[in-house]
C-alpha cells in the first residue's frame, strides 16, 4: 500500500502542464515557443488518456495517444512551414507585429 | 520506489515546463520542453504503456523537438521582448486559466473510485496494442498515413522558396521587393 501513487496524482499533474501550457500561449511573445506551448498541452492531454487507459484497462486510451501523436507529427510540420514563411514574409517572429489579421 | 519514481519525474516535469515559461531564448524554451517530454515518457513507464513511452521519446522528443531546434536555429531567433501582451489576454486569459486549474483539480479530486498505480500492475504488451489497432481500427490507421502525406507536401509547398523561381535566391525580405504572400 505504501509503494502506490493514486490516479488522481497523475490526473493533477496533467491538468498542470495543461494549465502552464494555456499559460505560456498567452504569456510568450516568440511564435516558435508559442508553437511549444500547444506541445506542452497537447503532452498534458495524452498523460491524461494514458492514465484513464491504466484506470480503466482499456488498450483504446493508448491507441488514441498514438493517434494525437501522429496528428502533432504533422501539425508541427506544417506549423513550422507556416512559420517559415511568416519570417520569410514579414521577417520578424514577434506575435505583436504579426498582427496583419487584427481588427 | 513508484512513489519515489513519480515524484521525481514528475517535479523534472513541472520544473522543465515552468522553466519553459520562464526562459526567454528560444533554444532554451525548446531543450526544457524536450526534457518535459523525456520524463513525460517515464511516466508513461510507470503508468505501463511502453510501446508509448518509446514512442513518446522517438516521436516527440526527437522527431518533433529537432524540427523545432533546427526551425529556431534556421530563422536564427533571438531573444524574445517582453511585452504584456493584449489587456484582453491578461484581464480574461490568467484568471480564466486559475479557474480551469481550480476546476479541474477539485473535479478530480472529489471523483470516487480513482485506483492506485502499483509496481505490481500489469504492463500493456505492444502485442495487445497492435492488435487492436490493425484489426479493429486499420482504417483509421491507414486514413492517418494519408494525413501524414499531405502534412509533408503542405510542409514542403509552405516553405518553398517562392513559386516559379528556378533559382531560388531571392529573398523577398533581402531584396525589398516582396509582397506579403510572396
Amino acid at each position: 500500500m505504501h509503494d502506490q501513487v493514486p490516479i488522481s496524482w497523475y490526473l493533477i499533474l496533467s491538468a498542470t502542464l495543461f494549465a502552464l501550457g494555456v499559460f505560456g500561449f498567452l504569456i510568450k511573445r516568440n511564435l516558435i515557443t508559442v508553437f511549444m506551448s500547444i506541445e506542452l498541452m497537447l503532452n498534458g492531454v495524452n498523460l491524461s488518456f494514458v492514465t484513464f487507459a491504466h484506470q480503466w484497462h482499456a488498450v483504446k486510451g493508448q491507441i488514441f495517444v498514438f493517434f494525437v501523436m501522429m496528428v502533432a507529427a504533422a501539425e508541427a510540420a506544417v506549423g513550422l512551414a507556416i512559420i517559415i514563411a511568416i519570417f520569410r514574409a514579414r521577417a520578424t517572429l514577434a506575435v505583436d507585429r504579426i498582427d496583419l489579421m487584427k481588427l | 520506489m513508484h512513489l519515489i519514481l513519480f515524484l521525481l519525474f514528475a517535479g523534472i516535469c513541472l520544473a522543465g515546463a515552468i522553466n519553459l515559461l520562464l526562459q526567454s531564448h528560444p533554444i532554451s524554451s525548446a531543450l526544457s520542453l524536450i526534457v518535459v517530454m523525456t520524463s513525460l515518457a517515464v511516466l508513461y513507464l510507470l503508468l505501463g504503456a511502453e510501446f508509448l513511452a518509446v514512442a513518446q521519446v522517438i516521436v516527440y522528443a526527437g522527431a518533433i523537438m529537432v524540427l523545432f531546434t533546427f526551425v529556431v536555429m534556421l530563422l536564427n531567433a533571438g531573444r524574445e521582448e517582453r511585452t504584456m501582451g493584449s489587456r484582453t489576454a491578461r484581464a480574461v486569459g490568467f484568471p480564466a486559466v486559475v479557474a480551469l486549474l481550480a476546476i479541474l483539480t477539485t473535479v478530480i479530486l472529489k471523483t470516487p473510485g480513482l485506483g492506485m498505480v502499483g509496481a505490481q500492475d500489469p504492463i500493456t504488451a505492444t502485442e495487445d496494442l497492435s492488435r487492436v489497432l490493425f484489426h479493429e481500427l486499420l482504417l483509421p490507421f491507414e486514413v492517418t498515413s494519408v494525413l501524414i502525406l499531405i502534412a509533408i507536401l503542405g510542409a514542403v509547398a509552405l516553405a518553398s522558396h517562392g513559386h516559379g523561381d528556378p533559382h531560388g535566391n531571392q529573398d523577398p525580405v533581402k531584396t525589398g521587393k516582396g509582397s506579403p504572400n510572396a
